[in-house]
């Protein structure tokens, strides 16, 4: 029994490993790539917006605003409508977290 | 894919092996195994990028950057130093936070690359190994395409189609110029680096022109057809700005007028169609991928042009453990300053993923952004989102290659604006930063 709960200890002391290196590579890539406008990380020097801090839940709504028009903008319509609202979702948490 | 999986199991294992052993005897020497080197060749905005990236998201890769110019010069607002609106000191930066970010700066250039050995010869006499080669040399430009473009002629005639030197001369020439002078400038056959940066050089000439000597001329000799990018918006600003249409006009644009020749000493270009005397000669030459790309032998299209790469990891096509970058490849991306950021994280990603045992991502979504420079005041762009499509064969047997598909909704401005113009500005000093990791 307590050799059995040692290994279980183990496992858990790896799998936590594991799951700390469980970045979402995609989201992580999704988010760099915007970085060439909008700054490493999402700090912005000039006059486009910074998207680091932003809080999810408006991040995603100005997208689906920017797809649909309702927003007006210059670029964003035109990056707004390749994305998928899972991807919309998986950027606004992304960028939700950086200070 | 053709990822040396094996390779990199083989190498994480034999890593955590030789940490458990420190562990156990409490020894704090170097692993055994030797670290996973990434040469990353040239620092632009291709090579840069790839390699901060490379050190953000796995910093047990060691790092060499391998860049023969002392400094980073943009080709990116280089045509609004020829304006006059910026100075040189405003496109070029320092690599010093580049250099704290990588393992290894090798202030040299590249004259052999093995990859059999995998290793890469420097002119200073150094071999550097490597397990993945990053090749980010950009273009190489073919003046032995146009007849009298010796080293000689290259003193007079600028080409100004890689910024530094070049862009200061014509600057130059065009200050020395008299009011009442020709401009003549050329535009290569697509695809050539940066599709709107000749029709964009046109804008930011005519503008200097239409301040300090306005009874000058401009005469287009484009290669192409037509206009290869962004038409209806530079002919609106050409109309709008420098009297385009008009008896007055200060632009002639000449399609299919490919400079076969030129003569620096009677100031002449020749066309299929006739010579054309200017005061000032801009000639771009046609150019094909990066020299280095021909050391490793990556130019594998049908013409040995461009390089073939998988869109995946921006590995060669040909050639194992050799990813291209920026405007080198051969894709359907346009070769901007912004593709090539993207092309450095793509490959770094990638890089990364095999490193760590696990598969590359196997849709990638990327975009391009583009501004061109209308005025001193006013701007437009290009943008588009792109979207991975695997290799398909149809019913019928045909084969349609892999491909990043242009989606739904990407496109041009609707017209110059102000508004642009200050965010053009804004993407350049991100740009910047993000590729040499510039401070805030």
């Amino acid at each position: 029994m307590k050799k059995s709960l040692a290994i279980s200890l183990l496992l858990m002391g790896a799998l936590g490993a594991a799951s700390a290196q469980a970045i979402d590579t995609k989201a992580r890539f999704m988010a760099a790539n915007c970085a060439y406008c909008h700054g490493p990380e999402g700090k912005s020097r000039g006059a486009i917006p910074s998207l680091a801090g932003l809080e999810k839940g408006y991040f995603v709504e100005q997208m689906k605003a920017f797809r649909d028009g309702s927003r007006p903008g210059t670029v964003m319509q035109k990056h707004a409508m390749g994305y998928t609202d899972a991807e919309f979702d998986a950027l606004g948490a992304w960028f939700a977290v950086i200070k | 894919m053709a990822f040396d999986r094996r390779e990199f199991l083989k190498i994480s294992a034999g890593m955590t092996g030789a940490a458990s052993l420190g562990a156990l005897t409490g020894c704090a020497a170097a692993p055994t195994n030797p670290a996973y080197k990434v040469v990353v060749v040239g620092a632009g905005f291709g090579g840069a990028t790839c390699a901060r990236y490379l050190k953000m998201w796995e910093p047990k890769i060691e790092v060499t950057v391998i860049e023969p110019n002392a400094q980073f010069t943009s080709c990116p607002f280089s045509n609004t130093v020829l304006a006059g609106i910026n100075k040189m000191d405003d496109i070029t930066f320092t690599y010093d936070y580049l250099k704290k970010t990588v393992d290894h700066f090798v202030p040299d250039s590249v004259v052999g690359i093995d990859t059999a050995a995998r290793t890469v010869k420097t002119a200073g006499g150094n071999t550097i190994k490597y397990d993945r080669l990053i090749l980010a040399g950009g273009i190489e430009l073919l003046f032995d395409k146009v007849e009298g473009y010796t080293a000689e002629a290259q003193k007079t005639i600028m080409h100004a189609w890689k910024a530094g030197p070049q862009t200061a001369t014509l600057r130059k020439q065009l200050e020395a110029m008299h009011d009442g002078g020709t401009f003549v400038m050329s535009v290569p056959m697509a695809p050539y680096r940066c599709p709107p940066g000749p029709y964009e050089r046109a804008c930011q000439v005519a503008h200097y022109l239409k301040q300090a000597k306005p009874k000058s001329k401009i005469i287009i000799l484009d290669g192409n057809p037509d206009i290869a990018s962004k038409k209806g918006l530079f002919l609106a600003a050409w109309k709008k700005h420098y009297g385009y249409g008009t008896d007055n006009s200060m632009i002639e644009y000449r399609p299919n007028n490919m400079p076969r020749s030129v003569d620096p000493a009677k100031m002449m270009v020749g066309t299929e169609f006739d010579d054309v005397k200017g005061d000032v000669i801009n000639v771009v030459p046609p150019m094909r991928a990066a020299a280095i790309c021909g050391m490793a032998g990556v130019r594998s299209d049908s013409s040995g042009t461009w390089c073939p790469i998988d869109y995946r990891s921006f590995e060669s096509l040909t050639v194992k453990n050799v990813h291209v970058l920026g405007d080198s490849t051969l894709t359907n991306f346009p070769k901007s300053g912004s593709v090539a950021n993207n092309t450095g994280k793509m490959a770094a990603a990638a890089i990364v993923e095999i490193f760590n045992g696990r598969e590359p991502d196997s849709a990638p979504v990327v975009t391009n952004t583009c501004y061109s420079a209308a005025s001193d005041h006013t701007a437009f762009h290009v943008a588009t989102v792109f979207r991975y499509a695997a290799e398909k064969t149809g019913a019928d047997g045909k084969v349609t290659p892999a491909a990043m598909v242009a989606q739904k909704g990407g496109g041009v401005s609707k017209e110059e604006s102000e508004l642009e113009f200050a965010y053009m500005e804004s993407w350049a000093k991100n740009v910047w930063a993000d590729t040499l990791g510039l401070p805030g």
